[in-house]
């Protein structure tokens, strides 16, 4: 809400001219879905169940249909509160992910499929064996978003509580990734006989128990999964702090981040993290950038522009502008006057705390709510107005499809980003012009595939052997989607 | 006949329920890990007419290199089940998962997910916590004493079951006039406390469909009163028949025989292992040779004829059966071709028809929802 950036003026007016460094780049896609914010437009009479399979089922096999490398899913492990209360005005409920994707693996036989799971509140050797699972029966389609929500408020419903220091959050997580590869990587490439008259079904001594002790974990298992046609399930990562983005240098393979809408911004986190990459000794290309982002289409440039006025005024309904507000203030707003002004003291001080749904992390509240007043004052708006003004749904490129498909491009061939990660602001139709429209359109431009050239997620993202699979040489132990 | 018909249900785990069945199968031995695999064993179980299907699991296994001659690797049992969901229209699935390997909040949101994409097909095996290896692979410390286990299995089951009522089946109003998506009192906080855990919060995904997916239970691992379902194993008819009896007084609600089954196989020419075809003493004497198998269960082995004759003999003692096929694609075939179509005809049991939720099929009523009921008392 405090960046007021739109997209298209940022992107049409290039404020830099960043050079194209890399002029074959492809733009790929993954979906997010469903996002539980306000941007997801429950209201519209269009939108059908945010719950349904059906809707589930629509979105994957949409997104399949154009060529997407990955379907998301996200997680919250805890329903979203404001002031003590469930916060009622935006999409709630969501699938246990694995569980969702592993029914969507029956019904898509090409796209990725991404499971946003938390790092603090699962259990190794079982979450391992899930995504493994998952990975196996797709036929190497799975990954792992990894995220590290480490607060005692989720923690609250779960076996452990909150046991982890903040500090500690990514020591928890990488080592449950480590932990996760070494499962992954237990048995022998050749461990499984290949005939009913073999002298056993596994080759002696081919499975490798696994022992981790680490600070935040310990386990020993004998694990029961083999390696899945892409070798090991794809890791992403989301999460935008300095040990965030250090973390995912040193283990991940993509980024989901939230740096997609200015071009500037977006270039200067790919340098920050391809700097990063280097120095964790893997070739600068080595981690692919997904920034997360939206899309309004329309036949002009006017009538986009027109439709994404549209679309914020759904998106920032009177009752939501009201608790947007009351978020920064950290106080009940709801009895407010939405076309009023916004209070005019300065919010309680305290720490907003991310994790219960807001993106401004770690922001500090009473700049947040001056750097507000001074706008409304100076151009007389109200709080909807204001809160409309400054709504991160502004952050997403808005346009005819040729026009997005230009910006696009830049994007990826100037190194700002590898891909797209986009959530639909309707469900379960949101994808569809995308597909019907910018897709081709992209692919005009020689700048999208037409066809899936490989079977598994590595092999849409171009990504090479799990880390764990390279030799010191650099070379590949394993041939990928073999 | 008087009573109503049998509930059929099979397992459908690995090769089938004998530790060798890997040599007999006419599958790859890489035939756990391929998903046209199980693509053809739950469209077989759901052709034939079976209830409901289930497929074992553990979270490890002991030393693999201990073992060499069994099957090593099996995928995780919910993810086999939720693959195996929009392939199939009528088959209940039933995941077996040990209530200590996992988080009670999770475990419901994967049951309650299972449910609602299956359209209200999905069924809970709770497993035995008495697992080799299981303590050493979890990370966190567990209560090692019988009794403390069984207490724990039964604080997940309850606990799990609040989590599926957390969310009233009305919840989500789309109220456009105010701007609520949700309507915030029919959502409600578990506060859930046991000796081993406490779980706070609602669940992040709405009651399924089914209220609670079915939660099915061998006798000595679940209070039957606090199962949907109660297996039960004896080694012969007359001691399922007592033990039958002994869970209906202590609350069961439905009860299962476990049946393990080997079966004359002389109908398929070609494919397959040595052990593939014959009596089903002769099969059963070539399975035992590589690797013998001592079921817990009442074992039947013979001809599909008696084994409908063993079906109408416990019959009256029982609401339905869960047979063990020794071999997926030796007793799995001849139950398909022989002996399912046999208990149609006669009505000893009945296929789930298209739209029946898997409580449907057992009879048994959709749960009330314990925070709704409070408003009303
Ligand atoms: C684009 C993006 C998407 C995210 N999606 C999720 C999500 O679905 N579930 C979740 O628990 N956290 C999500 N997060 C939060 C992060 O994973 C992470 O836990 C949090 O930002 C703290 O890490 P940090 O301090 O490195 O930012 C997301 C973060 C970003 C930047």
């Amino acid at each position: 809400m405090t960046t007021a950036n739109p997209a298209h003026a940022a992107a049409t007016a290039g404020a830099a001219p960043a050079p194209i460094t890399r002029p074959d780049a492809q733009v790929h896609f993954g979906v997010f879905f469903q996002g539980v914010n306000h941007h997801t437009v429950w209201s519209d009479p269009r939108s059908g169940s945010q719950t349904d399979f059906a809707s589930f089922v629509h979105v994957s096999r949409t997104a399949e249909r154009g060529l997407f490398d990955a379907f998301f899913l996200g997680e919250g492990l805890r329903l979203r509160e404001s002031h003590g209360r469930l916060h009622d005005l935006d999409v709630v409920g969501r699938p246990d992910a694995i569980t969702q994707l592993s029914a969507l693996a029956a019904l898509t036989s090409r796209i990725g499929l991404v499971a946003t799971q938390n790092t603090t509140y699962n259990d190794p050797a079982d979450l391992a064996r899930r995504l493994a699972s998952l990975d196996v029966l797709s036929g190497g389609r799975a990954a792992w978003n990894v995220v590290t929500t480490d607060n005692a408020w989720t923690g609250a419903n779960f076996r452990r509580g909150g046991y982890l220091d903040h500090e500690d959050r990514y020591v928890r997580a990488e080592e449950i990734v480590r932990a996760a590869q070494a499962i992954w990587d237990s048995f022998a490439d050749d461990a499984v006989a290949t005939s009913r008259d073999a002298a056993s079904w596994a080759q002696p001594g081919s499975v490798a128990p696994v022992a981790r002790e680490g600070r935040t974990l310990r386990t020993h298992v004998t694990p029961t999964v083999p390696r899945s046609p892409q070798g090991h399930p794809v890791l992403f990562q989301a999460g935008d702090s300095p040990a965030g983005r250090t973390f995912a240098a040193n283990n991940v393979d993509v980024i989901f981040s939230a740096h997609g809408s200015d071009l500037d911004d977006a270039l200067a986190f790919a340098r920050d993290v391809r700097r990063r990459v280097v120095a964790a000794g893997r070739p600068a290309d080595d981690v692919k950038i997904f920034p997360g982002t939206s899309f309004v289409l329309a036949d002009t440039e006017a009538e986009a522009r027109e439709k994404q006025r549209w679309l914020v005024r759904e998106q920032v309904t009177p009752a939501t502008s009201l608790s947007l507000i009351g978020q920064i203030w950290g106080e009940d707003l709801s009895h407010l006057d939405p076309d009023g002004p916004l209070p005019d003291h300065d919010p309680v001080a305290r720490p907003i705390d991310g994790t219960r749904g807001a993106a401004r992390q770690g922001a500090d509240p009473t700049a947040i709510a001056r750097a507000l007043r001074t706008r409304a004052e100076q151009e007389g708006l109200s709080i909807r107005e204001v809160v409309i003004a400054t709504d991160r749904g502004h952050n997403g490129f808005v346009g005819t499809p040729d026009s997005v498909a230009e910006r696009l491009i830049r994007f990826v061939r100037t190194g700002a980003a590898d891909g797209f990660n986009i959530s639909p602001w309707l469900v379960p139709d949101g994808l569809d012009d995308i597909v019907d429209r910018l897709v081709p359109a992209l692919q005009e431009r020689g700048a999208y595939r037409t066809a899936y050239e490989g079977t598994t997620l590595r092999e849409h993202l171009g990504l090479r052997a799990p880390l764990t699979r390279r030799q010191a040489n650099g070379t590949e132990r394993t041939a990928v989607g073999a | 006949m008087a009573h109503q018909p049998l509930v059929v249900a099979v397992e459908l785990d690995g090769f089938g329920a004998h530790p060798a069945a890997w040599r007999a199968s006419t599958e790859r031995p890489d035939a756990v890990l391929d998903p046209a695999a199980l693509r053809r064993t739950v469209l077989a179980a759901e052709n034939a007419g079976f209830a409901f299907a289930t497929f074992d699991d553990a979270l490890t296994t002991t030393d693999a290199t201990a073992h060499p001659a069994e099957v090593a690797a099996r995928l995780d049992a919910i993810v086999r089940a939720s693959f195996a969901g929009p392939l199939t229209t009528r088959l209940g699935l039933a995941p077996r998962v040990q209530p200590r390997s996992v988080e009670p909040f999770h475990l419901a949101a994967q049951l309650a997910s299972l449910d609602i994409a299956t359209l209200g097909r999905a069924g809970w095996v709770v497993g035995d916590d008495d697992q080799p290896g299981l303590a050493d692979a979890l990370d966190r410390v567990v209560p090692e004493t019988p009794e403390a286990r069984r207490q724990e299995v039964r604080d997940v089951v309850t606990t799990v079951r609040r989590l599926w009522d957390s969310w009233e089946d009305d919840a989500v109003i789309k109220d456009v006039t105010t701007g609520r998506y949700i309507d915030a009192d029919r959502v409600h906080n578990v506060e859930v406390t046991t000796a081993t855990f406490s779980v706070h919060g609602a669940s992040i995904t709405p009651r399924p469909p089914q209220g609670h997916p079915v939660v099915i239970a061998p006798e000595d691992v679940l209070d039957p009163s606090l199962a949907d379902v109660t297996l039960v194993a004896g080694p012969d008819a007359e001691e399922v028949a007592f033990r039958a009896e002994r869970a209906r007084r202590q609350g069961a609600t439905r009860v299962l025989a476990e049946i393990a089954v080997v079966l004359d196989d002389d109908t398929a020419p070609g494919a397959g292992g040595q052990g593939n075809r014959g009596s089903a003493a002769q099969r059963l004497a070539a399975l035992d040779a590589h690797v013998p198998w001592q079921p817990d269960a009442l074992r039947f082995v013979g001809s599909s004829f008696g084994l409908v004759a063993l079906l109408e003999q416990l019959a009256p003692a029982v609401d339905g059966v869960r047979l063990h096929p020794a071999v997926l694609t030796s007793d799995l075939r001849v139950l398909t071709r022989q002996v399912l179509p046999r208990l149609h005809a006669t009505r000893l049991a009945r296929a789930p028809r298209l739209g029946q939720s898997l409580r449907d099929v057992l009879g048994l009523d959709r749960p009330e929802n314990v925070f709704s009921r409070k408003d009303v008392a």
